[in-house]
């Protein structure tokens, strides 16, 4: 009974979640706002196999989400949907509803090929040389993309709302949140089954002691291979989805800001922490959020107390102070995120139960 | 002949560190390398191991020739190090680290891990049953959910011999096993030693060490090493007495 109360929440949840936006409870923006929780939660867990278990540093996240997003939104466009470049739909639109995840799932791939482009590097340098490397790979990845004029440039792409909304007259049910939903639930349960086995232990084993690693019988290069290629193919799922959810995509939204904000979620939540990057990702998206509504407010206030010249006003850019401060603040007094290496289980035991274990 | 090392060098620059280096290694023998500081040891034990590349000569380990191999193939097949100054994954259990130095024992892939096949369940069954087997033999049993910084010294020399036998080696190399123990902790070391050659009866032990008390009543053959050069070889008694030895350790008399 106990096994199964976790996956039964979960369900739960899912249906839940589903039902409420079918029928309209919850409003687009709500809506919007929890898809982009669950692409944060992907970024960040899959950000923290590298970061966090493998301790290397990589900053070029966003560089994969990217490749991830155009692979998967050139390939739903080309096939799925007449569009004024590619010409008529090469499939009938109805495959859209099992074409779109597969699709996605081939974004992801493309992402983490992309991601040899860091692994392999990896091999020869670590810390401060491949965050430099990473970076570079970024602006390799978007510099390529706003020079193909076939796909928009810097112009960006689009079309993608044709496809999902394809998938809707199929069968009317909101398919963006659930592919959301399913793809964060899986790639949590994926890194989770990962990092909890001998095999991905190996990574912690190279992020604590490379040399021990390697002479105690871990291929410490196919490790690296494994954990870079699963970290960038979930952030080239997370980057479909982000493409699909939004129905348009630029270069310039996956760049090194983007990138910045994975590691700050990573950061917050704590290095080797999956519950923490996901509780961070959460509290992230939704103090992003916040700072919409809290901003103006400020601004209000603020000229009504006759405390910023009347001709001032705090915009939206200050959110990119308080971000970067929160991170400040963090790293200052407590250095190793919030949850440091641990989970939730650890603080609260009775969750423990709900984990799966290995039977014996 | 389990290991047999011919003419190893090693340059690094122009230091010679290692020049001219043979020895061979007979099937469940114990010997001991020993020499001044500086002398070339522990280079020697990185060539075996493959983490150092030779300039010149020929290793070949179980009749297989291993320059080209990587330290992790080498160690897969049969050949386990500790290290002179401690070096177990201290962030993890110690059982994690007995799990996870079977790795090359692993038949499955990442797949596996993700959708838990009844291939990886019995590997994992399996590697679980050998870690608790190699506490419970090695007296760690106690140990096994404890992180490796917060035990003594002593004990995490155990549990860095214990790491290195959960490979399952043929040879086994200690590059110093008593540096900074205690004299109790030292005769635990020459008891723990003693126990896993009669336990694992095939195995081959090569150690660095420079304290006789364990060299003695552990090693049937020393071989000393100074500036990369060999100056003796032979059983413990003659090579105590051994001109060129005590001249290496203590410097010649007519300076």
């Amino acid at each position: 009974m106990q096994k199964y109360s976790f996956k039964a929440l979960l369900l739960a949840i899912t249906v839940g979640f589903v039902l409420a936006v079918h029928f309209q409870l919850v409003d687009q923006y709500v809506t919007t706002v929890a898809m982009l929780m669950g692409i944060n939660i992907i970024l960040s867990t899959s950000l923290n196999v590298v970061n966090g278990y493998m301790g290397e540093f990589s900053c070029g996240h966003a560089g994969f989400m990217c490749v991830g997003a155009y692979v998967s939104s050139v390939l739903s466009v080309l096939l799925f949907t007449k569009d004024r470049v590619f010409g008529p739909a090469l499939l009938p639109e109805e495959f859209a509803v099992i074409g779109v995840p597969v699709v996605i799932l081939i974004g992801g791939v493309a992402a983490a090929l992309a991601g040899l482009i860091v692994a392999v590097p990896s091999f020869k340098t670590r810390g401060d040389y491949l965050a430099i490397i990473t970076i570079a790979a970024n602006y390799i990845i978007i510099s390529c993309l706003e020079n193909m004029d076939v796909i928009g440039g810097p112009r960006g792409f689009q079309g993608m709302k044709r496809v999902v909304g394809a998938m809707e007259d199929v069968w009317d049910i909101p398919w963006m949140p659930v592919l959301v939903l399913v793809g964060t639930i899986l790639s949590v349960w994926a890194i989770r089954r990962f990092v909890s086995s001998t095999y991905g232990k190996g990574i912690s084993a190279i992020c604590q002691d490379e040399v021990a690693a390697e002479i105690m019988s871990v291929n410490t290069n196919k490790m690296k291979l494994v954990a870079f290629m699963l970290s960038s193919g979930l952030a080239g799922v997370a980057g479909g989805l982000f493409a699909h959810v939004y129905g348009y995509v630029n270069p310039q939204s996956f760049n090194i800001l983007k990138s910045t904000e994975c590691l700050v979620m990573v950061y917050l939540g704590g290095m080797g922490s999956l519950s923490g990057s996901v509780l961070s990702a959460i509290v992230f998206t939704l103090l992003i959020e916040a700072l919409r509504f809290a901003i103006p407010a400020l601004n209000s206030l603020a000229h009504q107390l006759h405390m910023v010249p009347a001709s001032y006003e705090i915009g939206q850019v200050w959110k990119w102070v308080v971000l970067p401060l929160i991170l400040i603040l963090t790293m200052q007094f407590r250095p190793e995120g919030f949850m440091g290496k641990k989970e939730l289980s650890d603080f609260f035991p009775f969750l423990k139960k709900f984990y799966q274990r290995l039977e014996d | 002949m389990l290991l047999e090392i011919s003419g190893l060098t090693k340059k690094f620059g122009g230091l010679q560190a290692l020049s001219d280096f043979n020895v061979r290694l007979e099937e469940g023998s114990a010997t001991a390398l020993i020499g001044p500081n500086g002398s070339g040891k522990t280079t020697a034990f990185n060539l075996a191991s493959g983490f150092y590349k030779p300039t010149s000569g020929t290793i070949r380990f179980g009749g297989q020739d291993i320059r080209a191999l990587k330290p992790h193939e080498i160690t897969a097949l049969g050949m386990a190090r500790t290290f002179q100054n401690i070096r177990l994954w201290q962030d993890m259990t110690v059982l994690d680290n007995i799990r996870i130095s079977q790795h090359h024992r692993l038949g499955y892939s990442i797949w596996d891990c993700f959708l838990w096949t009844r291939r990886f369940r019995r590997q994992e069954r399996e590697i679980d049953r050998y870690a608790y087997e190699m506490l419970e033999c090695m007296g760690l049993m106690d140990y096994a959910h404890e992180y490796p910084r917060n035990l003594p010294y002593g004990l995490q020399r155990r549990v860095e011999i214990a790491r290195a036998m959960s490979v399952r080696p043929r040879l086994l190399l200690l590059d110093e096993p008593a540096a900074g123990l205690n004299s109790a902790d030292v005769g635990d070391l020459i008891q723990l030693i003693r126990w896993l050659r009669t336990e694992f009866k095939d195995l081959t032990i090569w150690m660095i060490e420079h304290q006789m008390r364990v060299v003695m009543s552990l090693c049937s053959s020393i071989k000393v090493i100074d500036f990369g050069r060999t100056i003796a070889e032979g059983p413990p008694e003659a090579i105590q007495s051994d001109p060129n030895v005590i001249k290496a350790y203590l410097g010649d008399e007519n300076i």
